[in-house]
């Protein structure tokens, strides 16, 4: 199972790469199954998935939790909150 | 529309294309974002702003979605820059024409309020030799969520995990 993995802003400089392709096994059925699996893996996306209260999921682009299943081919992003805009 | 570009945009033109052959619009109403000068005490050397493309054109998309079913609105336009932007630079342009002002007033200022809190940009600023990512603001998400059904980005991802991890 191919499933693409991008990191943004913070966690991507904390995981040190953009993007990665990994395959976990099998046994890998949703969100929090492949974090627990990056984290073991060790690292830096490791490092970057490590506390989660400022992380937010997007699978194939659209926004998820981590109970959201993930299947081959998928395209997994991990980043902070969003702050675009401007006026704040 | 939607566009997403590095380049600046020239506020006037856009507008001018904006409406041009129009005759039904009695009311346009913009917002543009600038870069601030000052983080905490340090003069900001640039602000850079990173997002995520495909999904940034899907949301900004959907944004504009919402907006129209909520109001009679007869168009909307959203310009947000990314890269690396100098102080007084132009970030994000949002336009909403109407036939009445009202709508347009509301529908520019919901664009703007959830594009803040739904669209994947992330700054990055940069002062006094170092870099610091901002980060969200929960006042940002307080005024997106008045205007009803707030956006969900999923939340904290850890209260979701099992064993909350």
């Amino acid at each position: 199972m191919s499933i693409s993995i991008l990191y943004f802003a913070w966690l991507r400089e904390r995981a040190g790469r953009g993007e990665e392709v990994v395959s976990p096994p099998p046994t890998v059925t949703d969100v929090a199954g492949l974090i627990e699996w990056l984290r073991g893996r060790g690292g830096g996306p490791a490092a970057a998935l490590s506390d989660l209260r400022a992380v937010r999921i997007a699978v194939n682009q659209e926004y998820a939790t981590v109970d959201h299943p993930v299947t081959a081919g998928d395209e997994v992003a991990f980043f902070p909150p969003v702050t675009g805009g401007g006026g704040r | 529309m939607i566009r997403v570009q590095s380049e600046d945009f020239d506020i006037g033109a856009e507008i001018a294309q904006f409406t041009q052959g129009r005759t039904d619009v009695g009311g346009l109403c913009l917002f543009v974002g600038l870069v601030r000068d000052v983080v905490g005490d340090a003069p900001l050397e640039a602000l850079v702003l990173e997002h995520y493309p495909q999904m940034t054109e899907r949301e900004l998309r959907r944004i504009e979605e919402e907006a129209h079913r909520r109001w009679p609105l007869l168009d909307t336009l959203i310009i947000h820059r990314h890269g690396r932007l100098k102080p007084g630079d132009r970030i994000v342009l949002v336009a909403v024409c109407s036939a009445h002002r009202q709508a347009a007033f509301d529908g520019c200022r919901f664009l703007i309020d959830w594009l803040k809190t739904r669209a994947p940009f992330w700054k990055r600023e940069e002062a006094g030799g170092q870099h610091r990512w901002v980060a969200a603001c929960d006042a940002d998400l307080g005024i997106a969520a008045a205007w009803g059904d707030a956006p969900d980005d999923g939340g904290e991802a850890r209260a979701r995990l099992p064993g909350g991890r």
